[in-house]
């Protein structure tokens, strides 16, 4: 077993580096960027965590996991009880470890950060889980569906399975509906193989099923069968179905043939394994320049998809400056090693094509920045005059996602915003519909995995407060 | 899952197959399609429902092989299931009584043209069918059809069957003779559709095309489908598959159903390889 080391020892060491594969390696292939800690490492890391007695790490983390209880098995070397501990309240450790944008959550709160960097509670969490996995240990299988009552989950992405996992714990009967042939939502075919491996999703996903969770692939709830039918059937639902339709600039040439939207070109790589094409049925074709707009996250993982998949160049075109980059730091960091060249303050008005359809150019205007707007970001100008043409021959749409209307328009009862997000409570997820209840990105637009997580968890227990006071949708009347 | 239970060869490369598919069968009208997969390394693609029944929760699907995915499929057998089905998608057919109508159908589109017969009939219309093919051979669901329609007419380029020619030239003897025609349906390859549209563009009626773009998810998250329609961009999969055909931007359109042809015919020249070659391993 490892040592407690001394109090005034632990602030003195440097935060422990994650090994990754190099950029000129990686740049080539699918695999994972960062490869992890080794039990050294992890250990090594763990030691630095001050135990604090009100820890604050816990308050940035919406899975609610006991981080410095999880911390203190890795430094005793109990990995089983770390694993444990973190699967108490968070279902998917393997992703949340890898995807969680823990700068802003947990590692923010550190009190380390006072003096130097926080604990890497994300790699430790990651560490974790990845030895679980490759240790054959598992959660309990309680789920013993004793409550009687059934939820019907909508989606199964992070909110979905967060929710369903965590309902099918406290004994509810719960089926989870999926639209596309393989569950994980937005983890299987949004997120990239070399952020998050999707054996990796796939282990957790039936890991979830093992706690009784029944999970129904092509199913279109919207389609196949309505939320109105689901609420004959169902005590209560849980609407997770994500934010959806992904949003176009609405320029000239945009429905050229080599202009994807983000959802479409990552779907194509991801879900449908385009990029191990023709072993895999699905094609994708590759300019040898491609521009993608947008630098939120997504367009990261695209403009990097797009030079695995051979592109020679991939630029990221943005209308504002690096200091209103969206994305995570580490996402703009690897993707500027992997040689994404970032065209800033530069708007794209008209995407020029041959007569077959062909992208062969982009042209755009420059832009300088004027006044802060609504989102406290100072507002990108066109600069008159500054047209240019960017050469490429491939364009991707990173630019956000919308809601998509199919479940919405299916369930009488339910109201929406005006962007046709559902309207929920703020305290317990629930629509306007008594029983029915709803997060993650149909709900906040387009957000991230763990908050997706946290409406998750919170919506399950205001499923089973709603149940357990005598609530079921087949006599609600709604 | 998803299990066919009836294969019907209807020419040499023309399939029909009743699959298995419940809880799409409870749902389907006319007019929408379901997307399938083989396989869990195949390709999603979108086929218009050519019948269903509800009681015995089956769904017709129509297919011509034309690529690889459309190949494996038809060497399916009875009995065999297909690894992903899901619909109904898109917006059903607007059925309702018009007074006369003409569905007309070209290719494998006359099999989709079949359940927007009937319930066009069944909802009162007197319904003029018109169906065409390059020769007799290639005609399909002909019994079928004349069941569901007041007047059948079929056309064949060589005129090995029926009358000799397009159906557009019937389609505009119809129109030119009968001023109670409200409405058109047409589908079939794009072209006809195209065709079929700059002819009754001339006469006071509304022309409805099903468009069969490529898709990937099928439920308005990817925008694959999408199409200009009257210069806005639409989805076939969630605003369609019907649109006014008068609207459609037809060349955008068939530019962007060509746009993998190269690598469809790579993915099935390696498949035809490997099916016939007898080599070690069978896949070099």
């Amino acid at each position: 077993m490892a040592e407690m080391i001394p109090m005034k020892d632990r602030m003195k060491q440097d935060q422990v580096p994650m090994r990754e594969q190099p950029p000129a390696e990686r740049v080539r292939n699918f695999k994972e960027v960062p490869l992890g800690y080794n039990k050294e490492e992890a250990i090594k890391e763990a030691q630095r965590c001050l135990q604090c007695k009100n820890p604050t790490c816990m308050v940035g983390c919406p899975a609610e996991i006991n981080i410095p209880a999880f911390i203190r098995y890795i430094v005793e070397e109990d990995f089983e009880k770390a694993y444990l501990t973190i699967l108490e309240t968070d279902a998917l450790p393997a992703v949340t470890g890898r995807v969680c944008p823990q700068e802003e959550q947990c590692q923010k709160e550190c009190v380390l950060n006072k003096k130097g960097k926080p604990i890497a509670i994300g790699r430790l969490e990651r560490f974790v889980a990845d030895w679980a996995r490759a240790n054959n240990i598992h959660g309990e299988k309680d789920g013993d569906q004793k409550k009687g009552c059934a939820v019907a989950v909508v989606g199964s992405g992070p909110a979905g399975l967060t929710c369903a996992a965590d309902l099918a714990k406290m004994g509810y009967n719960v089926t989870l509906f999926e639209a596309l042939h393989k569950p994980g939502g937005v983890l299987v075919y949004g997120i990239p193989e070399f952020r998050l491996p999707k054996k990796i999703v796939e282990y957790e996903v039936n890991e979830i099923k093992k706690i009784g969770v029944k999970v129904v692939k092509d199913f279109v709830v919207g389609a196949t069968s309505s939320v109105d039918f689901l609420k004959k059937e169902f005590d209560a639902i849980f609407l997770a179905n994500g934010a959806g339709a992904p949003r176009f600039m609405n320029i000239p040439g945009e429905n050229m043939n080599n202009v994807y939207s983000a959802n479409e070109f990552l779907t194509r790589s991801n879900l449908m394994k385009a990029y191990l094409f023709p072993e895999y049925d699905t094609p994708l074709i590759i300019g040898k320049k491609a521009a993608t707009i947008g630098a939120g996250n997504v367009a990261m993982d695209s403009a990097r998809t797009a030079l695995r998949l051979g592109a020679e160049k991939s630029y990221i075109v943005y209308r504002r400056s690096r200091n209103e980059v969206p994305a995570r730091a580490e996402e703009v960091h690897h993707a500027e090693e992997e040689g994404v060249e970032f065209n800033f303050l530069t708007l794209p008005v008209k995407v020029l094509g041959d007569k077959e359809g062909n992208v062969i150019g982009m042209e755009c205007l420059k832009m300088k920045l004027g006044e802060p707007d609504e989102s406290g970001r100072r507002r990108p100008i066109p600069i008159e005059g500054s047209n240019f043409t960017l050469e490429v021959d491939m364009v991707i749409d990173a630019i956000g996602t919308m809601a998509n209307p199919i479940i919405a328009n299916s369930a009488r009862g339910v109201e929406v915003n005006k962007w046709g997000y559902f309207k929920v409570d703020d305290k317990t997820r629930m629509t306007t519909c008594p029983g029915i209840f709803a997060g993650g990105d149909i709900v906040r637009g387009s957000a991230t995995v763990i908050s997706a997580v946290g409406d998750g968890k919170v919506a399950a227990r205001s499923i089973d407060s709603y149940l357990s006071s005598g609530g079921s949708l087949r006599n609600n009347g709604c | 899952m998803y299990q066919i239970k009836e294969k019907k060869q209807l020419y040499k490369d023309i399939y029909g197959m009743w699959i298995k598919a419940e809880e799409v069968a409870k749902t389907v009208e006319p007019g929408q399609f379901v997307i399938l997969m083989t396989k869990e390394e195949g390709e999603r693609i979108p086929l218009t429902v050519a019948d269903y029944n509800r009681g015995e929760g089956l769904i017709y699907i129509v297919f011509q092989v034309a690529g690889k995915t459309t190949d494996e499929l038809s060497k399916f057998k009875e009995g065999d299931s297909l690894f992903s089905f899901i619909g109904p998608l898109g917006k059903k057919t607007e059925i309702k009584n018009y007074g006369t109508v003409v569905a007309v159908g070209g290719g494998t589109g006359i099999a989709c043209i079949h359940p927007i017969a009937r319930n066009l009939k069944e909802a009162g219309n007197k319904v003029i069918t018109i169906i065409g093919a390059r020769s007799k051979d290639l005609i399909i669901m002909e019994e079928e059809l004349k069941k569901v329609s007041d007047e059948l007419i079929v056309t064949t380029d060589d005129g090995s069957y029926g009358r000799k020619g397009f159906v557009t030239d019937v389609l505009k003897e119809k129109l030119d003779n009968d001023k109670t025609i409200k409405k058109v349906w047409t589908i079939g390859p794009p072209i006809m559709m195209k065709v079929t549209c700059a002819l009754t563009s001339s006469y006071p009626v509304d022309t409805i095309v099903s468009l069969n773009t490529i898709m990937v998810d099928g439920t308005g998250m990817c925008g694959s489908c999408r199409v200009s329609i009257g210069g806005e961009t639409k989805f076939v999969c969630t605003d369609g598959p019907e649109f006014d055909g008068q609207l459609v931007d037809w060349d955008e359109f068939m530019n962007r159903i060509k746009r993998y042809r190269s690598e469809e015919t790579t993915s099935w020249d390696k498949y035809k390889h490997n099916k016939t070659c007898r080599c070690k391993g069978g896949n070099n």
